[in-house]
């Protein structure tokens, strides 16, 4: 969407729908036309009509509905008046016949049309293209990102990533990625796969303010996911993840610093997403089937269930990282096991898990800060100073960075 | 129906998934036949083979209007492509599938590549 459309769009809600609708809309235009560049120019347009329609007519009851119908029939005349359509026209006999009718809104939330976005989030995904590709295509055709937000949010330049989408969109067209949901026995890891772009997108949203709209916008999809896949409890489960990490956000930063768990104002944390949390969570535990998205959320849950940091059901936290590495056993999950038993077991008994990890997360700051907090704890200061020097040398992100540089004064007053 | 080209590359010299005992050679043989049957019984066997090294190779160019051939092969690659097979496949993931069994028969990865057109170029 133009920056102009946009502006205009705010005074009669065409952005608000926007938001909601493009996704549907290019995900039923895709299923339609079979072809992804054809079906992003059609909803464009249809946008653009809508602006200038909607400000004097109004907003119609069914604004998605209306936004695939006069994006197809816009496809539909692109088709006929150009030679290179002229062969898709004609497969598409049926398609066009009904376009000379009355306009019959498509409505999102019915049968082939609700399961669009959803085959359209499996070729997103596909294991045939790389992660970034995952994430730019999740982004731009399912969120209804600008190539300039997706750009901006990954630190490369407009150009690169229009290329990085161009690239992908070409190898969907060309190696014939299918458009539909992967059937069993792919599922569970083509799942696996869409949920973790899903995560990354929302991580990577919690790196700063400006890229606040990938935290709601990887809300927004794992919400229609688990819409669409009601009997997916890792879906339930990656949700209430971001539910309840989102609950936090408020308090995650101050002074534009990181604030640990142990010190956030827990006054600041949203009630209304942990209680949401929360019933994701216990939902998923009634199910019985864990898996690493749904043990995460429980462990968060057990976090945001606490009045302090000293309140926290330890205990039960260690045993969900124990069963988290169980089916996951990665350096991560082995860190943040290692941070939960520090608070058990002590400082020492920390240190010694962290330090059989430390050569596989030795890029990674927050280990060398967790390193730092264990033997600070421990009376090294020396050597806990080593440590967050080394973490502050790492860090990606101003908070943490911030966070990092007040440890070091701590320690060299001390 | 699309045709996809999965090929296997080896290092010159060795083979891909070459098997070092003649049991092993004979087992090799045994599934690699038992996917192509598979193969041409569902009707996605188009064509496929085994190449000669490098060493076997020549390049004919052009070089001031005559034709000039040249000993070897045309990349100077560490690795070259070793055996392909051509297929018929209605997606990209009928053709992984093929490829994840080629890989599961002679241990060694597949590469999947679409073909942009098939058959005779129509004046």
């Amino acid at each position: 969407m133009t920056p102009a459309v946009a502006a205009q769009g705010e005074a009669t809600g065409v952005e608000r729908v926007f938001r909601e609708a493009y996704g549907q809309a290019v995900a039923t235009l895709i299923r339609v036309f079979g072809d992804i560049t054809l079906a992003e120019d059609a909803v464009q347009e249809a946008f653009a009509v809508a602006a200038d329609r909607w400000r004097s007519d109004g907003v119609p009851p069914n604004p998605a509905g209306w936004i695939v119908t006069t994006a197809r029939n816009r496809a539909i005349d692109d088709l006929r008046r150009s030679a290179r359509g002229r062969g898709l026209h004609e497969r598409l006999g049926a398609a066009a016949t009904t376009s000379q009718g009355p306009a019959t809104e498509e409505r999102p939330g019915d049968g082939p049309v609700r399961d669009d976005q959803l085959r359209l989030i499996f070729t997103c995904c596909h294991p045939a293209l790389r992660t970034e590709h995952h994430v730019a295509l999740t982004l731009r055709l399912l969120g209804g990102l600008s190539v300039e937000e997706v750009a901006r949010s990954f630190l490369v330049s407009e150009p690169a990533m229009a290329k990085r989408l161009v690239r992908a969109k070409y190898k969907i067209k060309a190696a014939k990625i299918p458009y539909r949901v992967p059937e069993e026995p792919d599922l569970p890891e083509r799942l696996r796969s869409v949920l973790s772009v899903l995560y990354l997108i929302y991580n990577t949203g919690l790196d700063g303010p400006e890229r606040a709209r990938l935290r709601s916008e990887a809300i927004r999809l794992a919400r229609a996911l688990v819409k669409l896949m009601p009997d997916e409890p890792e879906a339930a489960g990656l949700l209430a993840l971001m539910m309840l990490s989102e609950s936090r956000v408020p308090a995650r930063t101050a002074e534009g610093a990181l604030v640990l768990l142990r010190d956030q104002d827990r006054a600041k944390w949203d009630r209304t997403m942990i209680e949401e949390g929360h019933a994701i969570v216990h939902a998923c535990i009634r199910r019985g089937q864990p898996g690493p998205f749904q043990l995460q959320a429980a462990i968060q849950a057990v976090h945001c269930d606490a009045d302090s940091f000293e309140a926290t059901d330890w205990p039960q936290i260690a045993a969900l990282y124990d069963h988290l590495f169980s089916v996951m056993p990665t350096p991560m999950v082995a860190l943040n096991r290692a941070i939960a038993i520090a608070e058990i077991e002590g400082p020492s008994a920390a240190l010694i898990t962290l330090d059989a990890i430390a050569p596989d997360l030795d890029n990674y700051h927050l280990m060398h800060a967790a390193r730092g907090t264990m033997l600070r704890r421990l009376g090294r200061p020396d050597a806990a100073r080593a440590a967050f020097a080394r973490a502050a040398h790492l860090a990606a992100t101003e908070p943490d960075r911030r966070f990092l540089a007040r440890q070091l004064q701590e320690l060299a007053q001390a | 129906m699309s045709q996809y080209l999965l090929s296997t590359y080896a290092v010159e010299g060795e083979v891909p998934g070459a098997p070092g005992t003649p049991e092993e050679m004979g087992a090799f043989m045994e599934r690699v036949a038992a996917l192509e049957a598979e193969m041409a019984a569902s009707g996605a066997f188009v064509f496929g083979g085994a190449l000669h090294g490098p060493d076997a190779a020549t390049v004919v160019g052009v070089g001031d209007g005559d034709l000039v051939m040249t000993d070897g092969p045309f990349v100077e690659a560490k690795e070259h492509i070793a055996g392909f097979y051509i297929i018929n496949a209605d997606d990209l993931d009928a053709a992984l599938a093929w490829a994840g069994k080629v890989v599961d028969a002679i241990g060694h990865p597949i590469e999947v590549r679409p073909f942009r057109a098939t058959g005779r170029v129509e004046a």
